[in-house]
């Protein structure tokens, strides 16, 4: 459970497996689908390596590092 | 339901969803852009006909989901219930959602169709869903939604007639009870409406959703401002309902698992088609070679709004210019003439000067946006705007003020956070416009030294013209830092951005969001600039001198007695009075009657000394020579270079510009915002040259 979005590297993917806490944020982030369950991408990071590009039900979607610091992630390997 | 007047019918959906093109399709050019009372957002309102009836169609902005965090976000609520006076009761709701992704426009879809409202969905973009392979059973996805779908594409118009047809079966129909997506909390929260609401102020459903849902959000702030006592029984519903999870995360996941069910019944989409968004996305945001792109398009982009306007910005002056003449000759009244020329043409002129440039840069603007360019730039500019407290959709309004900062305030509307929005609004008028640029010109021209530096290729008038533009840079920079830190503090606004594919841009669309645009700027701006440019043009002709005899025909007859007439004016009168205001700055009455007729528009300060130093109009040569010429009553020269550097580091700081002010007004909706920016830039330019003044005065001195 300690792995979240933000220290995925652009190409790498994963399972939602929850957040970090619940805020006004993390809302928004579940109305546009980054919910527990969905698989999601990082598609690339911007130039200094934030925000961060994100494929989810989909679609792309662009958050800071802040904001998928927030998401845990289950990348499937052991470490 | 509003049976007596015209039917209403309000469109919402995802933002990229095609929606304003489907708007204009059912629409036309027939469209008003209106503000809601009290926030900054805003909707366009259009007619068309659906069958016999002649109906009022309302776009609102597009938005992902009824949740409302600030009042601007409580619109479409509002909007939805009725409650917006200038809309009336809605009759109908058109979602618009497309079919390329349609799990999460299905998310506002799912909150609407709640509504006891009858709804019609537009699935949008159908041909491109199916040359990616994907196919949507259209009548299983309405029996499972209980509304008409009607599948379309509107930039082609196709599906159009279909939509019309669903729109009058659902005008003529009432609302089909559909069950809401969690009945226990739609029952909750029905209770708990009827049992706040009292006669004459009626707490709706979907408020009372809302309220329970979006804890901290507006639905709740309003309704506690009024019934502080509900808020034991909210918390006692969340408690019941969301049994320690928070109900924003169970709405989101019941209705999600809704969406799922369904749209794994409707569509098929072959899995793994590489979309060719994401084949230029490889080029176009990869870090190295697509911000070297970025910066291109951009220099293009900035390169031609000059190139481009610059030609025709000379001959609308011109032709303003013998108009001027043509009136002259043919009026015999001179005051008419005065009134005829310097007045009206003048006023004219001032406004249509600004509209190639103005026009040029929203063609792109929009372009940039309708491509989905823009929020790349956003996604490229992020870190380093947020560096200046700004966020990545500042970037291009900034860029666009270089030009002229009226598209630019304009084009803020994309930056979703309302402080981001107004400091990126209030920064914005630093960057150095092309209307300043003539100012630069003549002072550097008459005051700086041309030494040449590096074998010729650097010239000390060029650097002091750099410096100004650095400095209008610097200080709308540190303007959005501090304002960030002091009165515009608090939470970062999330950065959640789609990135919507690359699309092809309508040109009908486009050219009705430039008429549109083009069209606020010649109302809004327009109105107020010419009437300034009268009442400067009353205030700088009267009263009138007697008139100076001289034998007829004598032009340096008719200069003299418009100098005379300038100098015994209101204007001329009160310059005198408020010189010694103005004189720790090096001015004398002249050069204060320029700076204070100019507060209009900046560039009108070369045309009024010219006036002051009798000058027959423009001609630049000469009045640089009688400039370098004045001298105060003792005989000391007025103008010095730290004089004219403290005059230019005035212009770079002030908000000389009623246009700006205007677009201010309108895009804030308040005047607190230009009433502030008007006195923060100008106490900023007086002391910037105060200081450039002074401290200069006693280097050269020393």
């Amino acid at each position: 459970m300690s792995i979240v979005l933000s220290d995925l590297q652009a190409g790498e993917s994963g399972t939602i497996t929850g957040f970090v806490n619940e805020n006004p944020t993390t809302a928004r982030l579940m109305q546009l689908g980054v919910l527990e369950g969905e698989h999601v991408d990082v598609i690339r990071r911007a130039p200094v390596g934030d925000p961060i590009e994100i494929r989810i039900l989909g679609y792309s979607l662009s958050l800071r590092g802040s904001e998928a610091s927030l998401v845990y992630v289950d990348t499937g390997s052991s470490t | 339901m509003s049976t007596s007047s015209q039917p209403v019918i309000v469109t919402l959906g995802n933002p990229n969803t095609g929606k304003s093109t489907l708007f204009n399709a059912l629409t036309g050019m027939r469209q008003k852009v209106g503000n809601f009372p009290g926030v900054t957002v805003e909707h366009l309102r259009g007619e068309t006909t659906i069958g016999e009836r002649h109906v009022k169609v309302v776009d609102l902005p597009g938005t992902y989901s009824l949740a409302a965090q600030s009042p601007d976000e409580m619109v479409a609520i509002d909007v939805l219930l009725g409650r917006i006076e200038e809309v009336g009761h809605p009759d109908a709701i058109l979602v618009v959602v497309d079919a390329n992704n349609l799990r999460r426009n299905l998310f506002l879809a799912s909150q609407v169709l709640e509504l006891p409202l009858p709804v019609v969905v537009a699935l949008n973009m159908i041909d491109v869903a199916k040359s990616q392979g994907a196919t949507i059973d259209a009548a299983a996805l309405s029996a499972a939604l209980g509304a008409p779908v009607v599948s379309m594409c509107a930039a082609r118009g196709e599906g159009l007639d279909d939509l019309r047809r669903a729109l009058e079966t659902a005008l003529d129909g009432t609302a089909a009870a559909r069950k809401p997506v969690d009945p226990a909390l739609h029952d909750a929260a029905a209770g708990l409406a009827q049992e706040l609401s009292s006669p004459g102020d009626t707490v709706s459903t979907l408020e009372a959703v809302r309220a329970l849902i979006d804890a901290g959000g507006y639905a709740e702030t309003r309704l506690l401002h009024k019934r502080p006592a509900a808020a034991s029984r909210l918390a006692a519903i969340r408690e019941q309902l969301g049994q320690g999870r928070s109900l924003a995360t169970l709405e989101a996941r019941n209705r999600y698992s809704w969406i799922n069910a369904i749209v794994n019944e409707v569509e098929q989409r072959a899995s793994d088609v590489t979309r060719h968004s994401d084949r230029i996305d490889r080029v176009l945001n990869h870090p190295v070679l697509g911000s070297a792109l970025f910066v291109f398009t951009m220099a293009v982009i900035f390169q031609s709004v000059f190139a481009w306007a610059a030609p025709l910005m000379d001959a609308i002056d011109g032709w303003s210019g013998s108009l001027g003449e043509l009136v002259a000759a043919h009026v015999d009244s001179p005051l008419l003439a005065s009134f005829l020329t310097d007045g009206v043409i003048a006023g004219v002129g001032s406004v249509l000067v600004f509209l190639p440039q103005i026009i040029i840069l929203f063609a792109f603007i929009i372009l940039l946006e309708d491509t989905g360019y823009m929020s790349r730039a956003a996604f490229l500019m992020d870190r380093l705007m947020r560096w200046c407290g700004l966020s990545g959709q500042s970037f291009i309004p900034m860029l666009s003020s270089f030009a002229c900062a009226v598209p630019g305030i304009m084009s803020t509307r994309v930056i979703p956070g309302r402080r981001d929005r107004i400091a990126t609004i209030i920064a914005a008028p630093f960057m150095t416009c092309s209307a300043r640029l003539p100012v630069y010109a003549l002072l550097i021209a008459a005051f700086v030294p041309p030494h040449k530096y590096l074998g010729g290729w650097v010239n000390l008038q060029g650097l002091v013209l750099l410096g100004f533009y650095l400095l209008g840079m610097i200080a709308g920079i540190l303007t959005a830092y501090l304002l960030h830190r002091t009165i515009l503090r608090g939470p970062t606004a999330s950065f959640l951005l789609e990135l919507p594919p690359y699309r092809l841009p309508n040109p009908r669309s486009i050219l009705i969001k430039l008429y549109g645009r083009a069209l606020i700027f010649l109302k809004r701006a327009g109105t107020i600039i010419f009437s300034i440019a009268i009442v400067i043009w009353f205030l700088a002709s009267f009263p009138q001198a007697s008139p100076v005899s001289a034998p007829a025909g004598d032009p340096q007859a008719q200069v003299r007695h418009r100098q005379a007439t300038l100098e015994q004016s209101y204007l001329g009168t009160a310059s005198k009075t408020v010189a010694p205001l103005f004189e720790p700055l090096g001015w004398d009455w002249k050069i204060t009657a320029a700076v204070i007729a100019s507060f209009p528009a900046r560039e009108v300060v070369i045309a009024v000394l010219g006036t002051l130093y009798a000058i027959d109009a423009e001609d630049e040569g000469s009045l640089i020579d009688r400039i370098k010429q004045s001298r105060w009553p003792d005989g000391r020269l007025v103008f010095s270079l730290p004089m004219a550097l403290g005059l230019m580091v005035f212009y770079a700081l002030c908000l000389q510009c009623v246009a700006t002010i205007a677009v201010m007004r309108r895009e804030t909706n308040t005047w607190r915002w230009p009433l502030f920016a008007w006195v923060y830039m100008t106490t900023l330019g007086y002391v910037g040259a105060l200081l450039c003044f002074q401290i200069g005065s006693a280097i050269t001195a020393a």
